[in-house]
C-alpha cells in the first residue's frame, strides 16, 4: 500500500498552531505519557487501594490528579488523539491491523522490541516529567530549559544507539 | 489576556477543551505519517527526515507564537506552565526515552496514533508504555532521589545560558533552518525515492527565508512586560507623566483617621514589607502589579491607592505602570516611604514638598500653604501626636501581619 503524507513542513506548521491555541487557551502544552500514566494510576488504585495509598507515587500522582486520575486532562486530549488518529487514518484509506518492521526482523522480534521500546519510554518519562510531547515539543515552543535538554538527550540517544540496532530498522 | 483557562474557562469545559485539541494533534500526527514506526526511525538512518522536519517546524511556529503574543501583551508568560527543570532526571530521562525511541520505533503520542489506526507494533508498545510506568512506581522508592534531584525551577533557556529571549529564538530558527537543508540532502543521497523527492525546492526555499526573517524579527521583541516598564523607568516618560502625589502629613492623618477610602500599596519587596509596614498595607511588588490576582485591590475606582515605596521613582514606576494596565486613582507617597517614617516616627523635620522635580499646579498650590508659618507649627504639633499614634498602630500591625494575597489558580501541566 503506498500513501502520500502531508507535506511534513505543512504538517509541523499546523501542529504548532494546535500547540499555540493549547497554550494560548490552556495555558499548558500538549502531552501523552501523562495519560498513560493516569492509567497506571487508575488501574492500580482500584485493584490495590491499599498498596496505591501506602507508595508516595501513586498517593502523590492521585491528590494530583484530585483522586480521579481519569478525570484528567492529557487523558481527554489522548482519547482525542485516538479519534483525530482514527479519523484520518479513514480519511487517507490507512486503517489496517498490520505490523510494521525492518526488513531482518520477524514479527515477533518487532513487537518484542516495540514492547521494550515502550517500556523505555515510559520509565524515561517519569524521569523527564513528560516526553517528546510533554516535555521536548511544549518544553521547546515554552523555551524551558529541562524540555530542551531532554530533546537533546533524546534525539543524542537515538543516534548514538541507531548504529548498534540498525538491524531493527534497515 | 491569555491564557484563558485558570479564569474564565472551567474545569468541565477544559476537558472538553482537551479532547477537540486532541483530536487535531491525533489527525495531524498522522497525516505526518508519524503512525509508521519505520518512518519514525528514518530520522536516524538518514532514509526519512519527516520526524526532524514536523518536530522543528512545530516547535519553532509555537515558540514563535508565544514570543510574539507576549509581546503584544496577549499572552501572560506567567500563567504558562514552563516545565521544571530537574538536571539529572531530564538528562536520565531523555536517554531512557532515547533508547526506547531507537528500540521501538515510537513515542508515546504517536503510537497512540499508530494504534488508533491499527498498528500492532503500535499497540505493543503501547502496552510496554505501561509496564514502563507501572515498573517506575514500584521502584520509585529507588528513583525519587534523581528524580528530584537539583530542582532548579521553573527556568527557561535563555535565561540559563544568559542571553536574550529574542537571540535564542533567532538561533533556533537558524539551526533548524540549518538542519532542514543538510537533512535534505543526506535523505536524497540515502534514499532517492524518499519524501524529499516531492519537494518543491523553491516553495521550500522561500519558506526558509520567510521563517528566518521571522526569527530576524523576533530578535526585536521582548516581553511585553519587559518592554513596558523599560518604556516606563525612563527618566523622560517619569518626568513627561505626572501622577498624583500625597504628602507625608495627610497619608499619616489618613491612617490615623482610618480612612476607608485609602488603600496603602507598598511596591517594596516582600522581605522589606515584612520587616517594616504601614498598617493596613498591601503589598504588591513592582513586577506583581501585572498579575491578575491582585486586580482586584487595584481596581477599587472610589479608593485612593497610594504606593509607598523605597523613594519616590520606585513609586512613580509602579504607579504608572498601574495606570498603563487601566487602574485609576492612583497617588504616590511624597518623597517615599523612609522619609514619611523619620517625618513621622522619628520627628525630623521634612518639607512636604515632593522632590520631584515635575510638580502640577495643583500640588503647587499645596506647597504654597505648607510654609505658611502657623501651619509650619500645626504640622509640628500634628506630626508629635501622630508619631505616638502610628509607632503604636505600626507595631500591633506587625504582629497581625500576614500577606493578604488570595490563593490564585496557577496552571498544571506536564506529560
Amino acid at each position: 500500500m503506498k500513501t502520500t503524507y502531508m507535506n511534513p513542513y505543512l504538517a509541523g506548521f499546523l501542529l504548532g498552531l494546535t500547540l499555540l491555541a493549547t497554550i494560548v487557551i490552556t495555558g499548558r502544552g500538549l502531552g501523552a505519557s501523562g495519560a498513560i500514566k493516569s492509567a497506571v494510576v487508575a488501574t492500580v488504585s482500584t485493584i490495590a487501594p491499599t498498596h496505591a495509598h501506602e507508595s508516595t507515587f501513586y498517593s502523590e500522582n492521585l491528590k494530583s490528579l484530585h483522586d480521579n486520575p481519569l478525570k484528567a486532562w492529557l487523558v481527554f486530549e489522548v482519547l482525542g488523539v485516538i479519534i483525530g488518529g482514527f479519523l484520518s487514518g479513514v480519511v487517507s484509506d490507512r486503517l489496517n491491523f498490520v505490523t510494521e518492521r525492518g526488513p531482518r526482523i520477524t514479527n515477533s522480534m518487532r513487537l518484542g522490541f516495540a514492547l521494550i521500546g515502550g517500556l523505555l519510554f515510559g520509565m524515561g518519562a517519569q524521569f523527564a516529567r513528560g516526553c517528546t510531547s510533554g516535555a521536548a515539543l511544549s518544553g521547546m515552543a515554552v523555551l524551558s530549559t529541562g524540555g530542551i535538554i531532554t530533546m537533546m538527550a533524546i534525539f543524542g540517544t537515538g543516534y548514538a544507539v541507531a548504529y548498534f540496532v540498525r538491524k531493527l530498522w534497515i | 489576556m491569555f491564557p484563558l483557562v485558570p479564569n474564565l474557562i472551567s474545569d468541565e469545559l477544559n476537558l472538553i477543551v482537551a479532547l477537540v485539541i486532541g483530536i487535531a494533534f491525533g489527525f495531524i500526527l498522522e497525516q505526518a505519517g508519524f503512525s509508521s514506526s519505520k518512518k519514525l526511525a528514518g530520522v536516524f538512518y538518514g532514509y526519512d527526515f519527516t520526524v526532524l522536519r514536523v518536530f522543528f517546524t512545530a516547535g519553532v511556529t509555537a515558540m514563535s507564537g508565544v514570543i510574539i503574543l507576549g509581546y503584544l501583551g496577549w499572552l501572560d508568560i506567567d500563567f504558562v506552565y514552563i516545565n521544571p527543570t530537574f538536571l539529572q532526571a531530564a538528562i536520565l530521562g531523555g536517554v531512557i526515552m532515547g533508547f526506547g525511541f531507537i528500540i521501538g520505533g515510537y513515542c508515546p503520542g504517536t503510537s497512540i496514533t499508530g494504534m488508533a489506526i491499527g498498528k500492532i507494533d503500535a499497540m505493543f508498545f503501547v502496552g510496554g508504555g505501561l509496564i514502563g510506568v507501572f515498573a517506575y512506581a514500584e521502584m520509585y522508592p529507588w528513583f525519587e532521589g534523581i528524580t528530584n534531584a537539583s530542582a532548579l525551577g521553573n527556568i527557561r533557556i535563555f535565561n540559563s545560558i544568559g542571553i536574550s529571549q529574542g537571540l535564542f529564538a533567532l538561533i533556533l530558527i537558524a539551526v533548524a533552518v540549518g538542519a532542514f537543508m543538510m537533512t535534505t540532502m543526506i535523505e536524497k543521497k540515502v534514499n532517492p525515492e524518499g519524501p524529499a523527492k516531492s519537494f518543491n525546492t523553491t516553495h521550500h526555499r522561500l519558506a526558509g527565508v520567510g521563517i528566518l526573517l521571522v526569527g530576524i524579527a523576533l530578535l526585536f521583541l521582548p516581553d511585553y512586560k519587559e518592554r513596558l516598564f523599560n518604556k516606563i523607568s525612563n527618566e523622560e516618560f517619569l518626568r513627561a507623566h505626572s501622577v498624583k502625589e500625597m504628602t507625608t502629613d495627610e497619608l499619616a492623618f489618613r491612617i490615623i483617621d482610618k480612612d476607608p477610602k485609602l488603600t496603602i500599596i507598598d511596591v517594596r519587596s516582600q522581605n522589606e514589607f515584612a520587616a517594616m509596614a504601614l498598617p493596613g498595607s498591601i503589598n504588591i511588588e513592582q513586577k506583581q502589579i501585572f498579575q491578575k490576582e491582585f486586580s482586584e485591590v487595584l481596581g477599587q475606582r472610589h479608593k485612593k491607592k497610594v504606593f509607598v515605596g523605597n523613594n519616590e521613582n520606585e513609586e512613580r514606576i509602579a504607579a504608572l505602570i498601574a495606570r498603563e494596565l487601566g487602574y485609576e486613582n492612583i497617588h504616590v507617597l511624597c518623597n517615599g516611604l523612609p522619609s514619611f517614617m523619620s517625618a513621622i516616627i522619628r520627628l525630623q523635620p521634612v518639607t512636604n514638598q515632593c522632590s520631584f522635580a515635575n510638580i502640577s499646579s495643583e500640588n503647587l498650590q499645596q506647597h504654597i500653604i505648607n510654609v505658611d508659618a502657623q501651619q509650619a507649627i500645626d504640622t509640628e504639633r500634628f506630626r508629635t501626636k501622630a508619631s505616638i499614634t502610628l509607632a503604636a498602630m505600626i507595631k500591633v500591625a506587625k504582629n497581625s501581619m500576614a500577606k493578604p494575597t488570595k490563593l490564585v489558580k496557577k496552571v498544571a501541566g506536564g506529560c
